[in-house]
């Protein structure tokens, strides 16, 4: 399997865990007029998870291949 | 104090920047040097998604509805996970056809269809006037409060309508000029605009930075920063309830109907499709942007929230609109120059959007809906025009105007009904309609064409039935009844709770039941509809679109001749003499082209002709344009079976080796079997040849050692030798004979014979040793003679074989043969019955082999040599006929054998 295979399949992985942790019911856990650092705990939840994600999108897309298929070409 | 003619100053400088940036682009990209061809410029150019919804919506939508706004953003970050398995296909696929919008991409899917690409250029250009209109209120909502500066009363509805004293008409007027200046700049009709792209990164910058700047003042300098913002907010119940999401049934499926508008939004809104597939320079950039472009999402919306609070707390009054938080925030500061920068940022991100989607959409009308139906009317010649990118920018151009003026239309009679956020999710849920053409034709071949254009047409119905009408009736311009009672008052068909749904929010509710109606529509179309040869081609072309990289074929495999003048003459028409020559001598280095040759009949060439339009005109009205001058044949019957036949020849050639391997095999055993014969061949003749040479050689021993034996004896045993050497001659002779005929060395005297005299000469031959044994032996022949050709003495042979054989195996005490000849209408027959051991069936099978003797388990071996049979069996052979044994065994033998009658005789019998 390729390196490009591996890698669709780990976003589509995260792209499952964005939609679980995006939504009810993981988000009515944090559905309360409360502040948590000074700012209202849905809002810190849902920018944490977001950046998370975009983490997460950085690591895996930038993953280099692990060997390099040797070049033929020259 | 902030003059009117500095904003128009200001705000003039500011386009006249972009268009400068944009002719720079441009002129980098024309010698090659493109200044957009790298991660970050594709990234900030996908921003474009943040128009003046996210610019100054989003705070109103804070501020109305709390955290929901954030779903507009959070679908988008959710599909650039997707970004490797789906937006790459898309990329991939487009780059490959050169798909020049998402019209095209659609036709183009479900073979090159026409009608598709014409559905969705109208399902586009209606279902974005409302975002357009969206645009166009905020710049002038916009332009109005900062034209009142420092005041910021709410603005007072101008009683009385005059459409030269709006400045709403004005912005849309200027945005129009500014669109066509940009996207049709070029008197090359393009697909792409390196220029524009750069121009929407600069300004995904400045709206960034102006609503950073805004955010970090309101919330730092006026406020004492995020923790103030929120304690102060959390004391007002009214901004507390804006920490939550509401808690009733509706929450749930507008948060997640909303996400998923946004995810289909990101990839099928017209402007985001051109920048993201259209527009992308290198696929590999997509790496790089699906986590570049959300992290811009994450920026420009950290101070949403703030903003909202700031705006509640300060200026919080229920008359003032929260959409505007952004610009009355610093003017209520006295910030002089932080409202021209948020004007200029809103601005930014408006234009950018109207500038694009307005691009995106002329190429639409132009290349999908235009000029598909001007190439379909014969009498206007189009094809032969001379100067046809001329006619192109003209349709754009008019296309651009067109879509402006529509969406300042919507704005002045219907914009008033909806919000920003509302307008811009009416249109929203207009693009996704194309999701399942799109996103299920690109993972399955089954949908076919008649699936896409019901599932389209139907979600579609839907869209305007319960979004786009009720706008139109909430502005008054259809009965208000219809909204609350539904039509003629069946309440079924309200159109904000279609069949009595109640549970969704408006846009929910539409977008349930067109996805519902889209899918079920498309899916059940296809399953029930057969696709033409060219849609399944298009559909694995676009599937399997990773494994058919670097083919050369085409589904469009042009089968036909073309004059290469006209071609390239057509060619220059679209895209101008450089940009043709340069294209056409680049394939020339790559397969060559026969200048000298007029006449083309290379669909290689063709193909990439095709493709060379299909960037400036979309694959629809190129493939019209080729087949206007390629004279096509008809795929013939030849070339039918000549494909038939070529796997047909491969088929008969593997059943001819599997013949010619099992004749080997069969050979190869014969051999084997020959060699053996050959071995029991030699040791039975010298077994044969070794008894009268051991009696020869005894009766000769006792002659010359015993001297004194009497005459008599003498004679006898001189008898005796005389008789075996007599024997060993006719057993040689008779192997002598036997290789002649195997060998084919016999020499044949054929005359015409009678077979009665055969027969006749061969018992009288054979009288003696019948006579000895006491054997009856009974001849029955035919009154008539008919003739067969042949050689008599080697009839007469093969008759005396089988009568000697016949007395060899006969009853020894009261044999009995009957010979028999009979005539047949064309062949005689002969034969010669006994009634002695009989043969076993698996013996009568061997007999007539060399040497093959049955041996009688109480008689042992039978006298002979037993190569009679075999040399009658090859004379009958020679004579056309076949000798034969029917046999009951202890009852005795048949033999008898036919031979064709000579064909004089069957002549004169009839």
């Amino acid at each position: 399997m390729t390196r490009d295979k591996i890698n669709g399949r780990r976003l589509v992985g995260l792209f499952l865990l964005g939609m679980l942790l995006f939504n009810f019911p993981l988000l009515s856990l944090f559905n309360r007029p409360i502040l948590v650092l000074g700012i209202p705990v849905l809002y810190l939840y849902l920018f944490a998870v977001w950046s998370l994600i975009i983490l997460l999108i950085l690591i895996i897309s930038s993953s280099k291949p692990e060997t390099q298929l040797p070049d033929h070409r020259g | 104090m902030l003059e009117t003619e500095t904003v128009i100053f200001a705000s003039l400088c500011y386009i006249g920047m972009l268009f400068g940036i944009a002719y720079y682009g441009d002129k980098r990209a024309d010698i090659g040097r493109s200044i957009i061809s790298n991660p970050y410029i594709y990234a900030l150019s996908l921003a474009v998604y943040c128009t003046a919804w996210t610019f100054y919506g989003s705070v109103g939508r804070a501020a109305s509805a709390g955290p929901a706004f954030l779903t507009i953003y959070l679908g988008p970050t959710l599909m650039a996970t997707l970004g490797w398995l789906v937006l790459k296909k898309i990329v991939r696929i487009s780059k490959v056809h050169r798909i020049t919008s998402i019209a095209d991409f659609i036709g183009s899917r479900y073979g090159k269809s026409m009608t598709l690409g014409g559905v969705v250029t109208v399902i586009a250009v209606l279902g974005i006037i409302p975002y357009i209109s969206l645009q166009l209120k905020a710049i002038s909502t916009s332009f109005l409060l900062i034209h009142q500066y420092p005041s910021i009363k709410p603005l007072s509805d101008p009683g009385g309508f005059k459409i030269w004293s709006d400045t709403t008409f004005y912005v849309a007027l200027l945005l129009a000029v500014f669109a066509t200046l940009f996207g049709t700049r070029n008197l090359e009709a393009t697909e792409r605009h390196e220029g524009l792209v750069a121009a929407i990164a600069i300004e995904s910058i400045v709206k960034l930075v102006a609503f950073l700047t805004v955010g970090i003042f309101v919330t730092f300098f006026i406020f004492d920063g995020f923790a103030d913002l929120s304690r102060k907010a959390l004391r007002s119940p009214e901004l507390r309830r804006l920490m939550t999401l509401p808690t009733d049934t509706g929450t749930f499926s507008s948060w997640i109907s909303h996400i998923f508008l946004s995810m289909m939004a990101i990839v099928f809104l017209p402007r985001q499709f051109q920048v993201m597939v259209v527009e992308n320079v290198n696929e590999k950039h997509l790496n790089k942007a699906i986590w570049l472009f959300p992290l811009y999402l994450v920026a420009i919306n950290i101070f949403v929230l703030p903003v909202a609070f700031a705006g509640m707390l300060s200026v919080g009054s229920s008359s003032l609109d929260a959409d505007m938080f952004v610009l009355t925030l610093p003017m209520a500061n006295n910030q002089v120059y932080l409202t021209l920068l948020v004007f200029i940022g809103g601005m930014s991100a408006a234009t950018g959007m109207v500038i694009l989607e307005s691009v995106a959409l002329s190429t639409m009308i132009c290349n999908d809906l235009v000029m598909p139906l001007l190439l379909h009317m014969p009498f206007l010649k189009l094809a032969q025009k001379k100067d046809l990118s001329s006619i192109l920018l003209s349709i754009r151009r008019l296309s651009i105007i067109s879509v402006l003026l529509l969406g300042y239309a919507y704005f002045h009679f219907a914009g008033e009904y909806y919000t920003l956020v509302s307008s811009g999710l009416v249109s929203f849920a207009a693009v996704a309609q194309f999701a399942p053409a799109l996103l299920i034709g690109i993972f399955w071949k089954g949908g076919t064409r008649t699936g896409a254009l019901l599932g389209l047409v139907a979600g579609f119905i839907i869209w305007f039935y319960t979004l786009f009408l009720p706008s139109l009736a909430g502005a008054g311009l259809m009965p208000q009844d219809f909204l609350a009672h539904g039509p003629y008052g069946i309440t079924l068909l309200k159109p904000f709770g279609l069949f009595g749904l109640n549970v969704f929010d408006r846009i929910t509710h539409a977008v349930f039941w067109s996805m519902l109606a889209n899918v079920g529509c498309y899916v059940a179309g296809s399953l029930f509809s057969r696709p033409s040869a060219r849609e399944h081609t298009q559909a694995a072309m676009f599937v399997d679109v990773y494994r058919y990289m670097g083919r050369v074929h085409d589904s469009s495999v042009w089968r036909g001749t073309a004059y290469l003048p006209d071609l390239v003459s057509m060619l220059e028409r679209f895209l101008g003499r450089k940009r043709t020559e340069a294209a056409l001598d680049n394939y020339a280095m790559t397969y060559g082209i026969n200048w000298d040759q007029s006449l083309t009949r290379d669909p290689g060439l063709l193909n990439h002709i095709e493709k060379l339009l299909a960037g400036a005109i979309g694959s629809a009205s190129a493939r019209v344009m080729v087949a206007s001058l390629v004279k096509e044949e008809p795929l013939g019957i030849e070339e039918v079976m000549g494909i038939l036949d070529e796997t047909r020849q491969a088929i008969i050639y593997s059943r001819e080796l599997e013949r010619a391997t099992a004749e080997l095999r069969a050979a190869n055993q014969r051999l084997q079997e020959l060699d053996r014969m050959k071995d029991e061949f030699i040791s039975t003749v010298s077994h044969e040849l070794r008894t009268p040479l051991t009696a020869i050689r005894s009766l000769a021993e006792i002659l010359h050692d015993y001297t004194d034996t009497t005459s008599d004896r003498q004679q006898e045993f001189t008898g005796i030798i005389i008789r075996e050497t007599q024997r060993l001659t006719r057993l040689i002779t008779q192997v002598l004979d036997f290789q002649k005929l195997e060998s084919g060395r016999t020499p044949w005297s054929i005359t015409s014979v009678d077979l009665k005299d055969v027969v006749e000469d061969a018992v009288s031959a054979t009288s003696q040793i019948v006579n000895d044994r006491k054997i009856q032996m009974q001849v029955h022949l035919p009154e008539i003679s008919r003739p067969v050709e042949g050689d008599r003495d080697q009839l007469i042979r093969a008759m005396v074989n089988l009568i000697s054989n016949a007395v060899k195996f006969c009853d020894p005490d009261q044999g009995r043969i009957d010979i028999r000849l009979g005539y047949d209408a064309d062949r005689l027959v002969v034969s010669v019955m006994d009634n002695g051991i009989g043969i076993s069936q698996a013996d009568q099978m061997k007999i007539f082999d060399k040497f093959q003797q049955v041996v009688d388990p109480i008689r042992g071996r039978p006298p002979g040599t037993g190569l009679g049979l075999s040399i009658t069996r090859q004379i009958i052979r020679h004579h056309n006929g076949e000798l034969r044994v029917t046999s009951t065994p202890g009852k005795g033998a048949t033999f008898y054998f036919s031979l064709p009658l000579e064909e004089r005789t069957k002549k004169l019998d009839r």
